[in-house]
């Protein structure tokens, strides 16, 4: 089956631009307006949108993503309600659907109760940032029978073999990690990202996004032609906190 | 077996950037810990500056008066004053030798901490350590004592401001900087290799008390008993006894308060199979899988997570784990204070306290007892609690 993830990047591509991949934990900045917000990231050229599922201890999110994800898990944000929201709300979104976050809480809903329910939602695909390749096997094969794309995670650390191994049967799209940390900004991105992209490159072939440390848009244009897509979360956190709105937020990386 | 795994417990729950280190870690486990010339080096820093074989004492008061046969294996004379440091001079040793400059740990307590600057400061490495804030407060004395052996000390705000955060943090600083630190990983849980590796290096409690045992008594105990926080001493104590069926493992517990519902640190007899930390194992945690807070009196046992391996042994049925409560853990400390003259850590206090809640079962029989660290680090928060 094809993969709309896939389709949603290449669209944009083609269209002379990269995909835009905005990130926004489930719930926030708070629960009654957070499917306006995504509402609005969708009208405003998000091509897809990775919602984060909180969770109490999320190792590889930088200080914004924590702290907005903490203040999603005490206002009762969770999996049940992220997913029963979203099938609500599907049909005002045209973006493809990333969820986004950690192992735990989805073993505990259940992984089969999670893949049929993600795909009733429409989640298109699905990243767990503390599941390598090795650990992956089980959810892998519920999401994929049901279309749900298993994306990698890849970095500056990555060996030409774990890419390889990585995509065999990888999906959708790739996410490349842009420096050894965590989530959040930075003012530039470190040289051996080029590399880092270039090996990506050779060893998938499916579209290449980069996220993590991605301040702004005009960091992208060094990037045109090594991505094929961008995620930005932190950034985004940041401007809805200091009282901007989605859809302003969207127009300076649409332009 | 999947490898990393015990039973269904264990794994590598970790992001894709810490891969590489840890598989760097299982070639160093297999491939530099485990050759004739790193155990020879290794039992010479246990020896000269550790201070071992620790030692087996028998505790003639207490078995007296419980009528059970009462013996206590010393890691509380170690160096450094705790079973933590076998596993620090263990890692800064192969650290040394596979040439990385830094040592990262963290701490609950502040034990694992101030034996991980001890052995940074033996093997001539940087030492940086997260604790979490509330900890720092808990534990000043602590904070001083690896400030002096040259650590620096980062104090973590996140979350409940406890070890799981700051093995949060320090697992996120690892991502950073895995090219020139090695994260000295303080109990036998974590994401594999940790586990094993941390086994290894603690192998040697049990080691010395089997020999010492049978030496002394003529046969083997019929029980051995540990405190578990996140599990480190206790499968240390266990493993040379694995093998031997009819000696009874037992694991204890922290049940807080002891009232229903309490904070506690009790996630094998209280808490469900989830992933942290790397891990698979027992946690105490929500039905929707986010991670609760965990409370103990004895700040070392203070961790909502278990090492993978006792997860594996209490399904398994050859080990056994009981629940301890504050007031009893204290009461132990008083006992073992008064009457054999030795000051335990609050964690150890929690192995002992199972043995005199259980006299009446076991009367007649022999006990060891890991005495895991010991109390001086305590003694405000006995203070605190006994006036």
């Amino acid at each position: 089956m094809n993969s709309l993830l896939t389709e949603k990047i290449t669209a944009a591509k083609a269209a002379g631009r990269l995909g835009l991949i905005p990130f926004l934990p489930g719930g926030y900045p708070d629960k009654a307006g957070f499917w306006d917000v995504l509402a609005a990231l969708d009208a405003g050229g998000a091509d897809i949108i990775e919602i984060g599922m909180p969770f109490s201890d999320p190792v590889a999110d930088g200080p914004v993503v924590e702290a907005a994800s903490l203040q999603a898990l005490e206002q009762g944000v969770n999996l049940a309600w992220i997913l029963s929201g979203l099938a609500a709300n599907r049909a005002r979104l045209s973006a493809g659907i990333v969820l986004m976050g950690y192992y735990n809480p989805v073993l505990q809903y259940g992984l089969e109760r999670f893949a049929e329910d993600a795909a009733k939602a429409g989640v298109n695909g699905l990243i767990l940032a503390d599941l390598p390749f090795e650990e992956a096997g089980e959810i892998r094969a519920l999401l994929a029978a049901r279309n749900i794309d298993l994306i990698p995670l890849v970095g500056l650390n990555t060996s030409r073999e774990r890419m390889k191994l990585y995509a065999g049967n990888a999906r959708g799209f790739v996410y490349f990690v842009s420096v050894l940390g965590t989530t959040g900004e930075r003012t530039s991105l470190p040289d051996e990202v080029r590399q880092g992209l270039a090996l990506a490159r050779e060893c998938f072939d499916i579209p290449l996004a980069l996220g993590f440390g991605i301040k702004s848009p005009e960091q992208l244009k060094e990037l045109s032609g090594l991505i094929d897509a961008a995620v930005f979360g932190s950034s985004l956190i940041r401007h809805l906190d200091a009282g901007g709105d989605a859809a302003g937020f969207m127009a300076r990386w649409a332009k | 077996m999947k490898k990393g795994y015990f039973g269904d417990f264990g794994g590598q729950f970790v992001p894709e950037l810490l891969m590489p280190p840890l598989l760097e870690l299982e070639t160093v486990l297999n491939e530099v810990v485990r050759t004739d010339d790193f155990r020879a080096r290794l039992a010479g820093e246990l020896r000269d500056y550790v201070g071992r074989p620790s030692a087996l004492t028998r505790c003639p008061t207490l078995s007296e008066r419980t009528g059970v046969d009462i013996w206590l294996k010393r890691e509380d004379l170690n160096h450094s004053g705790s079973h933590k440091i076998n596993n620090t001079i263990g890692q800064g040793l192969l650290t040394k030798m596979i040439g990385k400059k830094v040592l990262m740990a963290e701490t609950g307590a502040g034990q694992h901490g101030v034996a991980t600057a001890t052995a940074a400061a033996r093997f001539g490495l940087s030492c940086v350590v997260f604790m979490g804030a509330l900890d720092v407060e808990r534990q000043s004395h602590n904070v001083h004592r690896m400030k002096l052996l040259g650590a620096e000390v980062v104090a973590v705000e996140s979350g409940t401001r406890t070890l799981k955060d700051a093995i949060n943090a320090a697992l996120r600083y690892w991502i950073a900087e895995q090219r020139s630190a090695h994260y000295c990983f303080g109990t036998a849980a974590g994401p594999h290799p940790f586990p094993e590796l941390v086994h290894e290096f603690q192998a040697v409690i049990s080691r010395e008390a089997r020999a010492q045992f049978l030496e002394r008594a003529g046969r083997l105990p019929h029980a051995v008993v540990a405190c578990v926080g996140g599990g480190s001493n206790a499968i240390g104590m266990f493993h040379e006894f694995l093998p031997d069926r009819g000696v009874r493992l037992i694991g204890v517990e922290a049940g807080g308060s002891g009232e229903p519902g309490c904070f506690n640190s009790a996630p094998l007899n209280l808490g469900a199979p989830g992933v942290l930390h790397g891990m698979h194992t027992q946690l105490l945690q929500t039905k929707e899988g986010q991670i609760l807070p965990s409370h103990s009196i004895a700040p070392g046992l203070d961790y909502p997570g278990v090492g993978p391996e006792h997860s594996a042994l209490q399904a398994s049925g050859r080990a056994e784990y009981g629940l301890v409560n504050d007031a009893q853990a204290l009461a132990a400390f008083q006992a073992l204070t008064l009457s054999e003259g030795i000051l335990p850590a609050l964690e150890s206090c929690h192995a002992l306290a199972w043995v005199l809640e259980n006299a009446a079962a076991l009367k007649g029989q022999s006990v060891i007892v890991c005495l895991s660290g010991r109390g001086d680090k305590d003694l405000d928060i006995v203070e605190q609690n006994l006036g």
